[in-house]
């Protein structure tokens, strides 16, 4: 039992509900999420939802512009710049850097984080960083994001960095002001759901297409009010980019949170990075980490079962995550869906597609693929495009970019020659950013456009007014870029 | 924020599920930096067709609609990304209390911090407010906090749960971030014994 837990004791805030509170805490097992709940509770004011300290606090231009305008109509401060670190990547173009802005409005909300992180002292990884990029794939790489941390952000993928068995998750930007306030944030206790991965995931079969198989089982309110919490053989084998790409896409789920146990997988990777802890202090954080992980016998409000080895690459056909269908399937019929309310539903999606019922997957043709976002824009999914690509040409009906997570990844991948080998097959090789995921930069799709994306959303209008999106895994956009239609990954001839 | 105690208004349908935030305010509008007008971008997409024009199909550009300050829709309403600016938009357009079987969490909070009400019923509830509202010209609810209950002149009656202090924080238009900083000393106490590192 650390340390921890018995000081609150000590301090003397001895109230009845208190004692017994910690009491109960030392004696009934507990999850993964429970413990850093319980870590981070600063305290119950009667009638009031718990407050709960922040560890980090990841912002960027898009939901803290008016955050940081509430701070100064009421003379407050950052109370915790340290905890605090910015960066600009919703709204930046992916052309080189040092070409201007053309949108007047995204250069002033850039122009307001940039004054406001001067003014208030918070560390900026500027447009000419070289640590600059997507938040939720900068924060990990580095070693800014930690087992056990609470880490919240003005973005609904902050459920990325559960990956490394720390509590995160999205915020509005009022609770953006309240964190940069107080470092706290008023939260009610979420349930929990275990969601166990037996089995194996197969050759060409990935994280992506386990969460879009975990959506599509449970739907896009599945887990409204749960922190998720992934376990199993199939999750354990992932790689840290695997599990982020699965925690990333929770919230798609309705998720509030979504974590991963952290494991020697974990510390490799947070090890030696910059702002992970060192020596004595390392040692001192991974014994803290590795009593993190669920205790046997602790219990969860919902429990769902899945076996890896029945999941294959996924496409999206509708207009939300959930509309799944194997690669090997077809655009479901009305006739196959139960309520009418599902039946009216489908039917504006698959107008809104251009799709027909019954239509095979693999003969849908693309348009755009984009390879990026905070799902799969990081190394291991570039390395994997990469592979699928070479020796082979982009679809000349296809316009096909590839963006890297940040300027790290593009650095790391132009070493071991990834550009080299998208560009010869007729992708663009772009700067970092958010991209084409939500259409806020300038790039953006067509009306009528049809993508296959490695991005979390497909939303109506979500890469662009009219845009038809296919969310996939990255191998099987680059195969869909290549064959000019979708197409199954796994009987993929590798150059 | 303006305090939420017991509000009639006009009742607008918007008859879909899953109404994610992408369509609530479309991502161009999210490069403002103020927190007001956005009223006019509430559902863009689906208020105007591609050539900018009012979309006379959709159910909120009705004549009929103007004014309504009370939204009754579907399952899992505000899903999708973060962002506060669907509450903005709602709010600048005037709605005060959302009524939907259920809503996605992240958007529920956020509606708390703007005063506006989020308001669970059951399907066959929310089916018959939006019917009433397709059928009685001018229809309006009322909608009472202090009671947690919804009503109509008509004989229609509900009432909904909600957690204990948001209805508090909604009746009083408490400030969040005064209330948190009255624990300054606990919030303290908790960084002494965790330093940054």
């Amino acid at each position: 039992m650390s340390g921890k837990a018995w000081t609150g004791v000590r301090q003397g805030v001895l109230r009845g509900f208190k004692v017994k509170y910690f009491l109960k805490t030392m004696a009934e097992p507990r999850t993964l999420f429970e413990k850093i709940w319980d870590e981070h509770v600063v305290c119950v004011p009667p009638g009031q939802p718990p407050l709960l300290y922040i560890d980090l606090h990841l912002v960027h231009e898009v939901t803290s512009p008016q955050a940081f305008d509430g701070l100064r109509e009421a003379g407050r401060r950052v109370r915790q710049p340290q905890r605090t670190i910015a960066t600009v990547d919703h709204n930046i173009p992916t052309e080189p850097r040092g070409t201007p802005i053309t949108d007047p409005i995204a250069a002033r909300q850039i122009a307001a984080l940039q004054k406001n992180c001067k003014d208030f002292g918070v560390p900026l990884f500027d447009m000419d960083s070289p640590e600059q990029g997507i938040v939720h794939v900068i924060g990990p790489e580095l070693g800014l994001t930690q087992p056990g941390k609470t880490i919240v952000c003005g973005d609904s993928h902050t459920s990325t960095h559960g990956a490394f068995g720390a509590l995160a998750f999205g915020i509005g930007t009022s609770e953006v002001e309240h964190v940069l306030a107080t470092q706290c944030v008023p939260q009610r206790k979420p349930k929990t759901m275990l969601i166990r991965v037996s089995g194996q995931l197969g050759e060409g079969v990935t994280a992506k297409d386990l969460a879009l198989g975990v959506i599509g089982q449970i739907g896009t309110d599945g887990a409204t009010g749960h922190v998720i919490e992934y376990a199993g053989e199939a999750v354990r084998a992932l790689s840290m980019e695997g599990r982020m790409t699965l925690c990333n896409m929770s919230i798609e789920a309705g998720a509030r949170a979504a974590m991963v146990a952290p494991d020697e997988t974990t510390f490799a990777y947070v090890k030696s990075r910059r702002f992970a802890p060192k020596d004595a202090e390392w040692e001192k954080s991974v014994a803290h980490w590795r009593g993190l992980a669920s205790d046997p016998g602790a219990r969860y409000n919902k429990l769902v079962e899945i076996d890896a080895s029945t999941l294959g690459p996924f496409v999206t056909w509708g207009t939300n995550p959930g509309m799944v269908v194997p690669i090997g399937g077809r655009v479901p019929k009305l006739s196959e869906l139960k309520t009418d309310a599902d039946r009216q539903a489908a039917e504006r999606m698959l107008e809104y597609m251009g799709l027909e019922a019954g239509t095979r997957m693999e003969d849908i043709s693309v348009d755009r693929v984009f390879i990026g976002s905070c799902t799969n824009s990081r190394l291991e999914d570039l390395r994997a495009a990469a592979r699928v690509a070479k020796g082979y040409q982009v679809n000349p009906k296809v316009r096909a970019m590839v963006v890297p997570g940040s300027q790290a990844v593009k650095r790391a991948a132009e070493r071991e020659g990834l550009d080299k080998i998208f560009e010869q097959a007729g992708f663009e090789w772009r700067e970092s950013g958010c991209s084409m995921c939500l259409g806020m930069n300038p790039d953006i799709l067509q009306p009528g456009e049809r993508c296959a994306s490695t991005s979390n959303r497909n939303f109506e209008g979500r890469q662009g007014r009219g845009g038809r999106t296919h969310l996939v895994s990255p191998m099987m956009a680059a195969a869909a870029a290549i064959a000019g239609h979708f197409t199954d990954i796994r009987k993929w001839q590798f150059q | 924020m303006q305090p939420f105690r017991v509000h009639q208004g006009k009742v607008a349908p918007l008859d879909r599920a899953n109404v994610d935030t992408d369509q609530i305010i479309p991502k161009q509008f999210l490069k403002r930096i103020e927190k007001t007008g956005f009223g006019e971008f509430l559902f863009y997409d689906w208020r105007r067709t591609p050539d900018g024009k009012p979309n006379s199909t959709f159910s909120l550009n009705q004549p009929r609609y103007a004014g309504a300050s009370v939204l009754v829709t579907g399952r899992n309403f505000g899903c999708g990304s973060s962002r506060e600016h669907a509450v903005w938009a709602l709010a600048n357009a005037g709605f005060r209390a959302v009524i939907a079987p259920s809503f996605a969490d992240i958007f529920a909070n956020n509606c708390v911090q703007n005063g506006v009400l989020t308001v669970v019923l059951g399907e066959a509830e929310v089916t018959e407010i939006a019917r009433r509202a397709e059928q009685i010209p001018d229809y309006q609810v009322t909608v009472d906090l202090e009671h947690k209950q919804v009503r109509d002149q008509g004989g229609f009656s509900a009432t909904f749960q909600l957690d204990g202090f948001v209805r508090h924080r909604l009746l009083e238009g408490l400030d969040d971030i005064g209330l948190t900083l009255k624990h300054e000393a606990e919030i303290a106490a908790y960084e002494t014994r965790h330093p940054a590192l």
